[in-house]
């Protein structure tokens, strides 16, 4: 590992001068995900700016009834909290499918949403990797791909966002609160992430220097029915296979909200609106879930080692989605 | 306050290195960190402490896991610099002064929890910070989404093994931890 500066922020401000005036620098949150990259000398960072003790810790009730989550708040702590789990099922049960109890301890929920889109390829300095040195080409398309991609990948990229937390994000149309030169703004959590395109070593929207502050739960979805199910190679400490994230509420037989949203499929949470639009009005029912998924996951495009996928992530979202129903409509 | 001069990082702080301070097992200790430097290094390294153990080093075994200002954490993974002002329990603080053994210390022998003895540092330290997690009403993953949130969470096997999936036994020795595990639970 090369030696870097390093520099503790005291504030959101702060934070943001001292990225600006050391160049290579790079924002510690829990590290979990950058410590690692660096050891495996695919980051190397000048310095690092430590955000991880600045005073956004709290998870805090908005007037409107939405729910504000700072960004150094820990995955373990979020998991836990009360109003997550009682309002936000679904977020709680994708933090604590994630990653192992030590780690959740340490990994904050704005490095979360920063982890890199990643694959072994990309971990692996000696293989080539468009998404670590563009242009160099992509090991995995010919390699070993059966945890790659299905939706949205390009020819430079096949890589996924290994995230449990971004795709409970995504469902419930939560904001990411972000701050940088040009002041405050907020993108939606399913896209805040980015299919890879041309550019594959870009894997979110964030502006260089820029800060995640926080995410806020919309109060639209609070309390309504929601589930996490993650497919994986063993039982627990894992990266998904293949995980689906839902949101339904069903009334008189309609239903009125839905949110659903894919892990382990593409380079970012996959938001399925095509499989939204078929169900919101329709009727709650196994023949509409199936037409709404099936409808979404058209647009898979497997590789030679990985269509096993999209039967996968079809069982997981009709099972999700029918648990979530009304017990009356669920037959 | 004892100041340890600490290899590799002799000298005074410079643009890669930070004066720290962290209390391990109760005693205060000073001393010029490279940056570089993760906690598992300058226990094992600096401190002589070397009961925390580096497996794979990348946050995948668990046989470095120390407790963090009472919580467990994977030290291979932590900058020993952002670290400072912390307070750090290895396996070696647990039983107090003495030659005492903490009560899950004492399990693992009993129960013949281990083999090789290589995870079991992480094994323990773990254990410990997962039955402080349950006690303190965190849900796991096998955890019912359905039970009220607040209360502590009741450790059956299922539980025990899900909150110990982040610490690797390649010797095999599982159902023995579980059983140890099981041992001291209040």
């Amino acid at each position: 590992m090369k030696p870097f500066g390093y520099v503790r922020a005291g504030s959101v401000e702060e934070a943001a001068d001292a990225y600006a005036s050391h160049p290579g620098a790079r924002y510690l949150g829990g590290g979990t995900n950058l410590v690692d990259l660096m050891k495996l000398g695919v980051e190397q960072p000048a310095t690092l700016v430590d955000v991880s003790r600045l005073p956004l810790d709290s998870v805090e009730e908005l007037p409107d009834g939405a729910l504000r989550i700072g960004a150094t708040v820990r995955n373990s702590d979020l998991a836990a909290h009360r109003l997550v789990r009682d309002r936000y099922p679904v977020l709680s049960q994708a933090l604590l499918a994630g990653a192992s109890g030590q780690l959740r301890n340490i990994a904050t929920t704005g490095g979360n949403l920063l982890q890199r889109t990643r694959c072994p390829y990309f971990q692996d300095t000696s293989k080539p990797c468009n998404k670590r040195e563009p242009a160099s080409g992509c090991g995995a398309r010919d390699g070993v791909h059966r945890d790659h991609a299905v939706l949205g990948h390009s020819p430079h990229c096949i890589a996924t966002h290994p995230s449990d937390m971004a795709v409970a994000l995504a469902a419930l149309d939560t904001q990411v609160e972000l701050y940088g030169a040009d002041g405050e703004r907020s993108v939606p959590a399913a896209e805040f992430h980015r299919l890879p395109g041309d550019h594959p070593e870009r894997d979110t929207e964030i502006r260089p220097g820029e800060i995640i502050t926080g995410v806020v739960l919309p109060a639209a979805a609070a309390g309504l029915p929601s589930r996490y199910r993650k497919a994986r190679d063993r039982a627990s400490y894992a990266f998904a296979l293949a995980s689906v994230a839902a949101v339904l509420r069903a009334d008189d037989g309609v239903v009125q909200h839905v949110g659903v949203a894919f892990g382990a499929l593409a380079h970012r949470p996959w938001r399925a609106r095509r499989a939204e639009e078929a169900l919101l009005g329709a009727a709650p029912t196994a023949a509409a879930f199936e037409r709404a998924v099936d409808l979404e996951l058209a647009a898979a495009q497997p590789l030679s080692d990985n269509a096993y996928k999209v039967g996968l992530a079809r069982d997981l979202a009709l099972d999700v989605l029918t648990r979530l129903a009304p017990p009356t409509t669920s037959t | 306050m004892e100041t340890d001069t600490a290899h590799p990082t002799t000298g005074p702080p410079d643009h890669h290195h930070s004066e720290i301070t962290l209390r391990v097992n109760g005693k205060p200790h000073t001393l010029t960190v490279d940056h570089r430097s993760v906690l598992l290094d300058v226990l094992r390294e600096d401190l002589d402490l070397t009961g925390a153990k580096k497996g794979c080093d990348h946050g995948q075994c668990g046989a470095c896991t120390v407790l963090v200002d009472g919580r467990r954490a994977n030290s291979c993974l932590l900058p020993a610099v952002a670290l400072d002002g912390g307070d750090i329990t290895t396996v070696e603080g647990l039983g107090g002064d003495g030659e005492e053994l903490h009560p899950l210390q004492r399990a693992f022998l009993d129960r013949d929890a281990f083999q090789c003895g290589y995870c079991t540092p992480g094994q323990i330290c773990s254990a410990i910070g997962a039955l402080a997690e349950a006690a303190a009403g965190h849900p796991s993953h096998v955890t019912d989404p359905g039970a009220p949130s607040g209360p502590p969470v009741a450790l059956d096997r299922a539980e025990i093994r899900e909150r110990l999936s982040g610490n690797l036994c390649r010797c095999g020795a599982y159902p023995n931890i579980v059983e140890a595990v099981e041992d001291v639970i209040p």
